[in-house]
């Protein structure tokens, strides 16, 4: 089809033309950064948690007053729980994957070192790589012998452990290629300990150091005890969870009214909180986007309208002259394609600012290039659309026009 | 002349049903995003103590030994216990307190209620005065109570209402970790937002429900919440918290001129060089005295997210605004005919174009009332959202007037390049054309 009839005709309608020009490579630009943020989003909302989720409930519970007994009392706890029904595994931990809440530490290669290598966080709690169910990949788990009293180690540090598990990702980040097992790290200058297993992954719980930390952890075989930890985390199966929950809740009330259940939930719960901000972020933007989209398509469609609206009597020429339906029907349509490439082509390059402005200010990562042909087809497809139905209705005005008064 | 335009439009606009409402709409959904994102960042980004935050100041210092010194480094971000309580005894600015957060068991006298776990501040008494908190009961406990580590307490207006049904409860005890605290104070309410004299306990979060001295904290060993950083041989293990190598510490002051505000600069500065003397410290002098809207600029407390909103609806808005540009200029360029006449028979080029910008008007007045109805939507949506700062979501007066200086600039630039064009058309030519 010859455009350059179009093209004239276009010329005569400049600032409408711009204004819808525009319009079209604003949205694009949005749309495209838009999905991008969407799915960095969602992808976030997966980062591997290295856990047995779906079978793991916390109860956090806290004591009043001084506890000179609170390894008696926490094994106690401890007993009672591992009775309730449904309950395959417990522990007391310091703290948990997704509650925001850590202990850290720095870590170095060398006691002579100046300055830590990397700052990991660090999981204190019997059995707890067993419990949470993180997967070994090397190595072994801890050996009975090996656990010591967290509270002891931290009056004492020559009662603290000899032995430590980390995460691949660490193992990888500290010696890279290298066969982690059995290489030493310092948490002190002091106290070196050997790497004797690495799991899969144990994410931290908290990502205030940056996403690309997640995975720096170290398990440390120390047993927790009441006056340093309040998490009791439960392993049971997915259906039996809010059970265990109610039973573990009221069992440590039972063993002791005076303390306060600070809080009890499940770990896929604990999660769901935990990435909350990126799930409503993630909605906020498809909301975003699907109302551009329409407001983009009826801007198209009362420009179209009013196009063809204006031109009805020189569509009865040309249809009285010869003009098929079709011609009419492509030329609006072509006259669209047009108008949208131009704004894509507009659009893909102010995509590509608002990406660089939004790397730079909000770290986020460069648009990949695969998002600006289908940002590009989206768009196109979306114009045709619109266009569609003023098109069928310019197609439909009979050669007889041509003979009437405008 | 103006009633005459009115009636124009107003005709005008219900010829055509559809696009008139696809430009209200349109226009209203643009203003109603916006004005929700810039209501929550307005919000964020308040003064905590507006006609008090200029005298407040928060001083850092960099207790560190060698390991790991780059020059040019941040001092820490809070002080050490003797630190805090060295500059707190020196008494050299207009007022000072040493804080930090918590949480404590509180165990009502009434036995209906359960104990309870309840976020506690432990501090020094300028707090109150320096902070400008008000007292409903009571009055806030003196230095003197700081000195004798005296179990008193001043509980939050909502604390009150929980633990004595909202009467004056000051002389009663209260029981907190197994000790007995006596009340002196209840407080009325009271949220600054952010919360800005301790960061690490939620930027935004409710301020507390118990307020303790922090001497008698220590004593009772009430439980500590927040930021601790300790280096060297430090351990942070609770019963040696004071003597360790560990800051967890906010220290506040108040300087009520900037000379008073570069003197203390001057005498932070003194102190450091003092205490490296004595061997305490180890780096050369390098102290902050970051006034609080700056200290709340640098901890960038607003959430990246909240800009990152405000930005997408603003871009939101500007193609709303150029579709309904786009409308009205054909809408108007439609109308050739009509205006031609018009033109002919004797109207100025700018009575017609006032004419026009009538018109605009009525899409702009309509959609900014619509927008308003929308914003005020989209924040009742906000503050259902389970984040920190949900409830601080509402419009104000300076946001109201915001909004309508918004709804009124957005139709008019909607307007304006559509009823410019469209008043641009020689009479003469529209006449014969038709």
């Amino acid at each position: 089809m010859d455009v350059r009839p179009i093209l004239s005709s276009l010329l005569r309608h400049k600032t409408t033309a711009l204004l819808l020009v525009l319009e079209i490579a604003l949205t694009c630009a949005i749309v495209c950064n838009a999905v991008f943020m969407i799915s960095q989003r969602l992808q976030r909302m997966q980062m591997t948690g290295g856990i047995a989720e779906t079978e793991l409930v916390e109860v956090q519970s806290a004591s009043i007053g001084a506890l000179p007994d609170a390894k008696a009392r926490t094994a106690a706890d401890l007993e009672a729980l591992r009775r309730i029904p449904g309950v395959k595994a417990v522990t007391l931990a310091t703290q948990l994957p997704f509650t925001n809440s850590s202990w850290n530490t720095g870590i170095m290669l060398d006691p002579t070192q100046k300055e830590s290598t990397l700052n990991a966080t660090t999981y204190f709690g019997e059995n707890l790589v067993g419990v949470l169910g993180a997967q070994l990949v090397a190595g072994r788990d801890f050996n009975a012998d090996e656990y010591t009293d967290l509270g002891d180690a931290q009056k004492d540090p020559s009662k603290a452990s000899k032995v430590v598990i980390v995460t691949s990702a660490l193992a990888e980040r500290l010696w890279p290629g290298q066969n982690p097992l059995g290489k030493t790290i310092w948490m002190g200058k002091d106290s070196p300990q050997q790497v004797v297993g690495v799991v899969k992954a144990l994410i931290r719980p908290s990502l205030s150091n940056g996403d690309n930390t997640a995975q720096w952890t170290l398990v440390i075989p120390m047993r927790a005890s009441l006056d340093n930890a309040s998490d009791y985390v439960l392993r049971t199966t997915p259906e039996q969870r809010d059970a265990v929950i109610k039973a573990a809740a009221a069992t440590l009330h039972k063993i002791d009214p005076h303390r306060v259940i600070l809080d009890k939930k499940s770990m896929s719960q604990l999660r769901e909180e935990f990435f909350h901000n990126d799930r409503a972020m993630a909605g906020l933007l498809v909301g975003v986007i699907a109302v551009l989209l329409v407001v983009t398509a009826f801007g198209i469609v009362g420009l179209a309208s009013f196009w063809v609206a204006q031109r009805h009597r020189q569509i009865g020429v040309r249809r009285a002259l010869g003009a098929t339906r079709r011609n009419i029907l492509h030329y609006f349509q072509t006259e669209n394609f047009l108008l949208a490439s131009i704004g894509i082509a507009i659009g893909m390059a102010f995509a590509y600012g608002i990406n660089l402005l939004l790397m730079r200010y909000y770290e986020l990562p460069r648009l990949p290039a695969l998002y600006f042909p289908v940002g590009a087809l989206s768009l196109w497809l979306l114009g045709q659309l619109a266009v569609l139905g003023p098109a069928l209705r310019a197609a439909a005005v009979p050669p007889v026009e041509a003979t009437r008064a405008a | 002349m103006f009633g005459y335009y009115l009636d124009l439009a107003l005709h005008s606009l219900k010829r055509n049903r559809v696009l008139t409402a696809l430009m209200v709409m349109t226009l209203a959904l643009g203003i109603g995003a916006s004005m929700t994102t810039l209501t929550v960042l307005h919000v964020l980004s308040g003064d905590p103590l507006p006609g008090r935050s200029g005298q407040l100041y928060y001083p850092q210092l960099d207790p560190r030994d060698m390991d790991g010194y780059h020059p040019g480094d941040e001092p820490m971000a809070q002080v050490t216990w003797v630190d805090g309580m060295n500059l707190l005894h020196a008494a050299r600015a207009d007022r000072q307190a040493l804080m930090t957060g918590g949480a404590v068991p509180i165990q009502p006298a009434d036995s209906a209620i359960d104990p309870f776990y309840e976020d506690a501040r432990y501090t020094t008494a300028d707090f109150f005065p320096m902070f400008q908190v008000p007292f409903l009961y009571g009055h806030p406990w003196s230095g003197a109570d700081d000195e004798a580590h005296a179990r008193v307490v001043v509980l939050s207006r909502g604390m009150n209402d929980k633990l004595f049904g909202g009467k004056d409860s000051t002389g009663q005890t209260l029981r907190m970790n197994d000790a007995a605290f006596r009340v002196v104070g209840v407080l009325d309410s009271w949220r600054p937002s952010p919360h800005f004299y301790d960061v690490n306990m939620g930027n935004y979060s409710d301020s507390e429900g118990v307020f303790v001295p922090l001497s008698a904290s220590r004593d009772v060993r009430l439980s500590r919440n927040g930021s601790i950083d300790c280096w060297g041989k430090g351990g942070g293990d609770d019963d040696h918290i004071e003597t360790s190598p560990c800051v967890w510490l906010q220290y506040w002051v108040q300087l009520d001129t900037p000379a008073k505000a570069s003197a203390y600069k001057e005498y932070l500065t003194h102190y450091v060089q003092e205490q490296k003397a004595l061997g305490r410290f180890q780096r050369p002098p390098n102290v902050r005295l970051r006034g609080l809207t700056e200290w709340l600029d640098y901890n960038k407390v607003v959430p990246s997210d909240v800009r990152l909103q405000m930005w997408l609806a603003l871009g939101f808005l500007l193609v709303c605004l150029v579709n309904t540009m786009g409308l009205m200029l054909t809408k108007f360029l439609r109308r050739r005919g009509e205006l031609g006449v018009r033109r002919a028979l004797g109207a100025s080029r700018r009575a017609v174009f006032a004419q026009l910008l009538v018109e605009s008007g009525i899409v702009g007045v309509v959609g900014g009332a619509i927008g308003l109805l929308l914003a005020l939507l989209g924040l009742w949506i906000v503050r259902r959202q389970p984040s920190d700062y949900a409830e601080l979501a509402h419009l104000d007066a300076s946001m109201l007037l915001i909004t309508l200086v918004l709804a009124v600039c957005a139709s008019l630039a909607a307007g304006l390049l559509p009823s410019w064009r469209a008043c641009q058309i020689a009479p003469a030519l529209q006449l014969k054309s038709n």
